[in-house]
C-alpha cells in the first residue's frame, strides 16, 4: 500500500489573491493546510542600504515606495525620525496637515484593503466602489504634492508646500458636456480643503453602503468568522500592532499611547475587536475609516481657521522661499548647501513609531554625524504578521488561506523592503 | 422574538436583498466612468510628469549648468557635462536624464535655482525601446518649447506656495 504524503502547493508568487510577490508553500493534507510557509524576499530594493548613500532629504521619496498604499505615513515616521535626532518641532500648521494627510492616507489604505480583501473571498462590487473613493482622495494627494502615490510631501520641519487654493476642473469633452462638467466641478469649486470636507460629509454613507453589502452578508460571514483567530496573549507574543492587534481586543493604539503630532488635540476613539477573527478585523478596520473621517474634519475645521507657516524658518534644514533665493545671496547659498550636500544632524540614535494603518512602523536610525545615515533600520508592521501566517492558517482550509492573507493587508514593499 | 424576526430574515435574505439594492441603487445612478484617452481627469498645476528643458522668452535656454539636479537626484538619474560658451557663458553640453531610472520624486525641479529643469503634466510618455526613454538635451528643449504655455501658467499658479 503507497504511503500516503501530504501535498505540497506553491502558493504565488503569481497568484491573484498573493497580493504581490508572496510565496506560500503550503502542505496540504486534501485541502486542510498542515503547514504554510511564507517565502519573501521577491521585492527586495535595499532601500535601507540605499538610504545610507544618500543624504537624508534623499530618502524621503524611497519611504513612499516600501508601503506603496499608505505613502505619506511611511515619510511621516522617516522625518519625525530625522526632526528627533535635530531636536526640532514642526510649526503647528504643518502638524495639523500632517495629521490629516495621515488619515486621508489610512482610510486610502482601508479602501484599498477592502477592496482586495472583499475581491478575494468573492465581493467584486467592493472593489469598484472602494476605488470610487480612493480616486477623490488620490486628487488631494495630487493636489498637495504633485503626484497620485509618491508623494514625497513631507519634509523634515514641516511640509514641502502649503494646502492650494483651488482645485483643478473637469473639462468639456465629447461624452460630458458644459451642464455635466459643471456638475462634476461642483465640489472643486473651493479650495483643497473644501474637497476635503465634502468628502468627508458624503463618505460615511459610503462606509454605509459597504457594511451594507458585507456586514450581514451571509457569504462574507461564512468566509470570515472564526477565520484566523488569533488570542490576545498570542498576538502580543507574535508582535501584532494596529488591526491585526486590536481585532484581538487589545487596546493598544500610538496615537492615544504616545500621542505624536496633534492627536492629543483631535477627538477619536479606538475600535476593539472581541473573537480575533477575520470578521472582527474587518469590523475594526471599517470603524477606523469612520474616526479617520472623523479626525479629517477636525483637521479641515482648524486649518481653515489658523494660517502660518508650514515648514520651520532654519534654512540650513529648509530651503528658502524661491523668490528669496533668487534675490538674496545668503538665500542662494543656503539652497545650493541644503541640496548638494543637505544638512549634517548630531551623532546618536532614535527610534521612532507611528500608527501606520497597518500597525506600528518604525524607523530606527543611527546617525554618526555626517549628512547621511549611518544605518536605517524600517520596522514593517507586516513583517510581524506575514510571520504569523503558519499558526492562522494551519487547520484551516485552502480557500481560509486567502482570507488570512487579506485580514493581514499585506503590502510587499514594507516587508521586502 | 428576536429570534424568530433573524430566522425569518435569513430564511427570506433579508441581507442580499438589502445589498442588491444597493448595487441596484448604482445600477440605474449617474456614471462615473471617465472616458480616458478621449477625456482626462483634471491635473493639478505641481503635477510631476515627465521632464523638460525651458528657455528664456527671449530664446535663450536656462540652464546655467550648475549641477545642481544632479546632485539631488536620488536615482541618480541626471547626467550633465559642461562647456564655456563662444559668448562666454557656461552652458551645458550634456544633459541627460535616464526616465527608466527616474522616480519622478520633483526634488530637480525644487533644486533648480533658474527654473529651467521642469516636469510637465505630460504623463502619457511611453517608448517601445530602452532607449527612447534616455532623454537628452535636445529632446528636453525640444520638450520644453511644445509644454512652454502650460508650464508658465502652472508655476504662476503655484509660485505663492514655493
Amino acid at each position: 500500500m503507497p504511503e500516503i504524503r501530504n501535498y505540497t502547493l506553491n502558493f504565488g508568487p503569481q497568484h491573484p489573491a498573493a497580493h504581490g510577490v508572496l510565496r506560500l508553500v503550503l502542505e496540504l493534507d486534501g485541502e486542510v493546510i498542515e503547514r504554510a510557509d511564507p517565502h519573501i524576499g521577491l521585492l527586495h530594493r535595499a532601500t535601507e542600504k540605499l538610504a545610507e548613500n544618500k543624504p537624508f532629504n534623499q530618502s524621503i521619496p524611497y519611504m513612499d515606495r516600501l508601503d506603496y498604499v499608505s505613502m505619506m505615513c511611511n515619510e511621516h515616521a522617516y522625518v519625525m525620525a530625522i526632526e528627533k535626532l535635530l531636536g526640532i518641532e514642526p510649526p503647528i500648521r504643518a502638524q495639523y496637515i500632517r495629521v490629516l494627510f495621515d488619515e486621508i492616507t489610512r482610510i486610502l489604505n482601508h479602501l484599498l484593503w477592502i477592496a482586495s480583501h472583499a475581491l478575494d473571498v468573492g465581493a467584486m462590487t467592493m472593489f469598484l466602489y472602494a476605488f470610487r473613493e480612493r480616486e477623490d482622495l488620490m486628487d488631494c494627494y495630487e493636489a498637495v504634492s504633485g503626484a497620485r502615490l509618491h508623494a514625497a510631501y513631507y519634509r523634515p520641519g514641516g511640509v514641502y508646500r502649503d494646502l492650494p487654493d483651488t482645485m483643478p476642473h473637469y473639462k468639456v469633452s465629447k461624452f460630458h458636456n458644459a451642464k455635466e462638467v459643471e456638475r462634476l466641478n461642483a465640489n472643486r469649486q473651493g479650495s483643497l480643503l473644501d474637497f476635503i470636507e465634502d468628502f468627508t460629509q458624503r463618505f460615511p454613507t459610503y462606509v454605509d453602503e459597504y457594511e451594507t453589502l458585507l456586514t450581514e452578508n451571509r457569504i462574507w460571514r461564512q468566509r470570515t468568522v472564526d477565520v484566523g483567530i488569533v488570542s490576545p496573549e498570542r498576538a502580543l507574543q507574535l508582535g501584532f500592532t494596529g488591526p491585526m492587534l486590536r481585532g484581538s481586543g487589545v487596546e493598544w493604539d500610538l496615537r492615544k499611547k504616545q500621542p505624536y503630532e496633534v492627536y492629543d488635540k483631535v477627538d477619536f476613539d479606538i475600535p476593539v475587536g472581541t473573537n480575533g477573527d477575520c470578521y472582527d478585523r474587518y469590523l475594526v478596520r471599517i470603524e477606523e475609516m469612520r474616526q479617520s473621517n472623523h479626525i479629517m474634519k477636525q483637521c479641515v475645521e482648524w486649518l481653515r481657521a489658523n494660517q502660518g507657516p508650514v515648514i520651520v524658518n532654519d534654512h540650513k534644514i529648509a530651503p528658502p522661499k524661491r523668490e528669496a533665493m533668487k534675490a538674496d545671496m545668503e538665500s542662494l547659498i543656503h539652497h545650493f548647501k541644503l541640496f548638494s550636500e543637505g544638512y549634517c544632524v548630531p551623532a546618536g540614535e532614535v527610534y521612532v513609531g507611528i500608527e501606520h494603518p497597518k500597525g506600528e512602523f518604525g524607523i530606527y536610525l543611527v546617525s554618526d554625524g555626517a549628512n547621511k545615515p549611518y544605518r536605517l533600520k524600517i520596522r514593517a508592521p507586516g513583517f510581524a504578521h506575514l510571520a504569523a501566517m503558519d499558526e492562522m492558517a494551519r487547520g484551516h482550509m485552502l480557500t481560509d488561506v486567502v482570507t488570512i492573507i487579506g485580514t493581514q493587508d499585506i503590502v510587499f514593499g514594507e516587508i521586502d523592503r | 422574538m428576536n429570534a424568530i424576526k433573524n430566522y425569518v430574515k435569513r430564511l427570506f435574505l433579508w441581507e442580499l436583498i438589502q445589498g442588491l439594492r444597493v448595487t441596484g441603487k448604482y445600477l440605474f445612478a449617474r456614471k462615473i466612468t471617465v472616458f480616458y484617452p478621449e477625456e482626462k481627469t483634471p491635473l493639478s498645476p505641481r503635477f510631476r510628469g515627465q521632464h523638460a528643458l525651458r528657455r528664456y522668452p527671449n530664446g535663450e535656454e536656462r540652464c546655467i549648468a550648475c549641477k545642481l539636479c544632479e546632485a539631488v537626484c536620488p536615482a541618480l538619474a541626471i547626467t550633465i557635462e559642461c562647456a564655456e560658451r563662444d559668448d562666454g557663458t557656461r552652458r551645458t553640453t550634456r544633459y541627460d536624464i535616464d526616465l527608466t531610472k527616474c522616480i519622478f520624486c520633483g526634488f530637480c525641479e525644487e533644486s533648480c535655482p533658474v527654473d529651467s529643469i521642469v516636469e510637465t503634466n505630460n504623463f502619457e510618455y511611453c517608448g517601445e525601446q530602452h532607449n527612447e526613454l534616455l532623454m537628452t538635451k535636445e529632446k528636453l528643449l525640444a520638450l520644453g518649447a511644445v509644454y512652454e504655455q502650460q508650464l508658465a501658467k502652472d508655476r504662476a499658479k503655484d509660485a505663492a506656495y514655493r
